[in-house]
């Protein structure tokens, strides 16, 4: 029995060297060389060298001159995060799923067979960058007004910023919701009426 | 839609195709043979086998082997314990996280030990960056090649003709750690990190959003964890969320790689089994009858989540894109459904979705996929699960045609049948037992949902969060349903128990039993004999796996989700 003990103490001690302290330091040394964006979490940064976000990660955005991303079961709290967990008969989650959808029908003055089922859910996370071209779609016309832009110059960026299914088939098409409003914020000037 | 049914049968060809390859070198490994990546692993195994003080060419009979598998157990449960109740004055904790409570530790060791991974915490509130290191990774690592130990033994014995010893325990752990699981998980990671899994030591990024406010974004060393805990059916992620997390699991090309990592290990362990015994056409039956339980599974479960939620529908919301609750825009509903049911078939438990969210049809399938837990299943486990399945359908098999059951040559007798059913009846046994104290104590508290506080939501899904959790703790499986408020001492101390027993009771009858039937001579098969290589016998191992495998849950099937879908 001491020498099974024994035996079970001294693998344990040398994996965890192994697997546990070398495996990790040898990976990120890779990441340090080879993706050093993505290690250190795809941060996005401002001219100042400020942080504004991560491209992965979605932030809250309520001004009308903004796309908005998925609704959030966590506030878009990045250092807590989740789902709501609700079930799909639970009461509390189909009002929830009610109030947005008036919000939505009110704020975008659309019908709500034109709000995309991605809109009125949160995700897994709570932090889904992406949302569906149509929820792009649905927001523009709010965009575009609110920045006093013509509605096709937000369509073409909305386009220009639409992730095709990888390789045709996997996964959904998207669109990022922080790099599309970054790219509006650089290439459309802000009118007055915006900036107050 | 019919992209998505593309890109599902993409994913299970691609898995199927490469497990066949996975498997050859895996019988390699486990039988000495050479290997192409040899020179650069097999100084490393030298080492840990060095540095365990081990004996390479000492073999072990069956006890000797399963003592060496539960002291090696009890000392890693021990030392990675320490860690977690420490970690606050441990180093590599940046965003200063404290130290984990007892229950809940007691808990989370035991459920990384065993393999199973069910979190009743969240990793970036709950553990530092040393003990995602030292605790989480080390154990997802040697747990999973443990299970493949097991597995490899119980197939020699299964093989053996009057076969006394049936390896050596510790150099089939290392094997299965440095040969199998470092070198896939070495290049899964830096897969993972090109997509844009983070693998930093650095604390929380403070970011300042476009419009002010401040955001701190957790992170961390989480490309080196997200591998091995897809390829060791592990399934316990570096976040609540697990692969979910954008971080986790950041575009469909990661994500497709990761579903491909939960089952090809699993699956590639039924082609070992072939090379193993020599027997490549009863591999053939074996994962044929496999795949006719999954695959209908994973078509339903698409259809279920792809159709959407009836309730959301009904107030003109458009739900052409399936039920999103819970979802990830990046993967849709189809690919969340397929890693859904993969994931609970093979005892991972990690997710890409909420399956608390998922509809009530939908949800039965990881109810299903872990009440079975023998379909593909847990690495090396899974498989010894549905070796004895294999072993009482023999006897089935046998009864039917009035003959000495037999299986490869060897006679199943009364001694090893009692085993056999010790370990295939304990698992409803826990489930369903399990289920009803946490019903009797909801139900004789006085106001439950302030007192005890558990259930997320009303109605029979409540009976199903509970029903879940005693379900994945049981098949060592780890997801849930995560609406349950389970970090109490009631859940921490009842499915920390479940997933102790339902690890090694699973792992060392079938030891035993293989152990048995290795030392008895092997008969040579004649006309007369039941062959287990048969079409024949894999529709026989089939409906046994269903009758006695899905029958028993009958009853909660009906209670929970059936009950919440006739209410849609």
């Amino acid at each position: 029995m001491l020498i099974e003990l024994r035996r079970g103490l001294r693998f344990t001690l040398t994996t965890m060297i192994l697997l546990g302290g070398v495996y990790h330091a040898f990976l990120w040394g890779i990441g340090r060389v080879l993706f050093a964006s993505q290690a250190e979490g795809s941060l996005i940064r401002g001219a100042d060298g400020t942080i504004v976000g991560s491209r992965l990660i979605a932030q809250k955005f309520t001004k009308p001159e903004y796309f908005q991303p998925r609704p959030s079961a966590v506030d878009y709290n990045a250092a807590s995060t989740g789902g709501s967990n609700y079930g799909p008969t639970n009461p509390d989650h189909l009002k929830a799923v009610g109030e947005r959808l008036d919000a939505i029908t009110q704020l975008e003055k659309v019908a709500p067979r034109d709000v995309p089922s991605e809109m009125v859910t949160t995700s897994g996370a709570g932090l889904d960058p992406h949302i569906p071209p149509a929820a792009a779609e649905l927001q523009a016309a709010r965009v575009a007004a609110a920045r006093g832009v013509p509605l096709e110059r937000v369509r073409e960026l909305v386009r220009a910023h639409t992730e095709p299914p990888t390789f045709g088939f996997l996964g959904r098409a998207r669109v990022n919701v922080l790099e599309l409003n970054l790219e509006l914020d650089a290439s459309i000037a802000r009118t007055a009426a915006v900036g107050r | 839609m019919g992209l998505e049914y593309t890109a599902v049968v993409f994913t299970i060809v691609f898995t199927i195709a490469t497990s066949a390859l996975l498997g050859r070198y895996m019988a390699e490994v486990f039988t000495g043979k050479r290997t192409l990546i040899d020179p650069i692993f097999v100084p490393i195994e030298r080492l840990v086998l060095r540095g365990t003080g081990v004996d390479p060419n000492q073999e072990q009979d069956w006890k000797q082997y399963s003592k060496s598998l539960l002291f090696s157990n009890v000392v890693m449960w021990l030392a990675t314990f320490a860690i977690v109740t420490l970690q606050k004055w441990l180093p590599l904790n940046p965003d200063a996280i404290s130290n984990m409570e007892p229950t809940l530790a007691f808990n989370t060791i035991s459920s990384f030990t065993t393999n199973t991974n069910l979190q009743h915490y969240s990793g970036e509130t709950g553990l530092s960056y040393l003990s995602q290191m030292f605790t989480i990774t080390f154990l997802q690592f040697v747990t999973a090649a443990t299970g493949v130990a097991a597995a490899v033994a119980t197939i020699r014995g299964l093989g053996g003709n009057r076969l006394k010893n049936i390896g050596n325990f510790y150099v089939d752990l290392t094997r299965a750690t440095v040969r199998l699981f470092l070198p896939l998980a070495l290049v899964l990671s830096v897969f993972l990190m090109w997509q844009g899994t983070p693998m930093t030591f650095e604390g929380a990024a403070k970011a300042t959003t476009l419009e002010g406010a401040e955001q701190p974004i957790a992170r961390g060393v989480i490309a080196g964890v997200v591998s091995i805990k897809q390829l060791g059916t592990n399934g316990g992620g570096y976040f609540g969320p697990n692969s979910a997390h954008p971080y986790e699991n950041p575009t469909p090309l990661s994500n497709f790689v990761e579903t491909w990592s939960i089952t090809i290990i699993p699956m590639a362990m039924v082609v070992m089994l072939g090379y193993m015994v020599g027997r490549r056409r009863l591999a053939l039956v074996v994962f044929a009858t496999m795949l006719a339980v999954y695959l209908p599974m994973v078509a339903f479960g698409v259809a279920q989540e792809a159709g959407g939620n009836p309730k959301i529908a009904a107030m003109g919301a458009d739900q052409s894109t399936g039920s999103m609750e819970g979802k990830e825009v990046r993967f849709g509903a189809g690919l969340s459904a397929l890693w859904g049911v993969t994931t609970t078939v093979t005892s991972n438990g990690s997710v890409n979705s909420m399956h608390d969210s998922w509809t009530p049809l939908g949800g039965l399938m990881p109810l299903i996929g872990m009440w079975l837990n023998n379909i593909f299943g847990g690495v090396g486990v899974g498989f010894i699960n549905m070796l004895i399945f294999v072993i009482v359908a023999v006897f089935v098999a046998g009864m039917m045609i009035g003959r000495t059951p037999e299986f490869l040559g060897k006679k199943v007798e009364a001694k090893e049948m009692k085993l056999a059913s010790l370990a295939l009846l304990w698992h409803p046994l826990s489930i369903l037992v399990g289920t009803a104290i946490a019903c009797y104590v909801w139900a004789t508290t006085a106001d439950p949902g302030t007192a005890l506080a558990w259930l997320k939501n009303p109605g029979p899904h409540g009976f199903s969060e509970m029903l879940y959790e005693w379900s994945s703790a049981t098949a060592n499986n780890g997801s849930g349903f995560e609406g349950l408020g389970d970090n109490t001492p009631f859940w921490n101390i009842g499915t920390g128990l479940a997933m102790l027993l339902g690890r090694y009771i699973p792992i060392i009858a079938p030891l035993a039993l293989a152990g048995m039937l290795g030392i008895k001579p092997a008969a040579p098969e004649t006309s007369g004999s039941l062959h287990a290589d048969s079409a024949t016998f894999g529709f026989t191992l089939w409906a046994v796996i269903l009758i006695l495998g899905l029958l028993m849950f009958m009853p909660v099937a009906v209670l929970g989700p059936i009950a919440e879908h006739l209410a849609l």
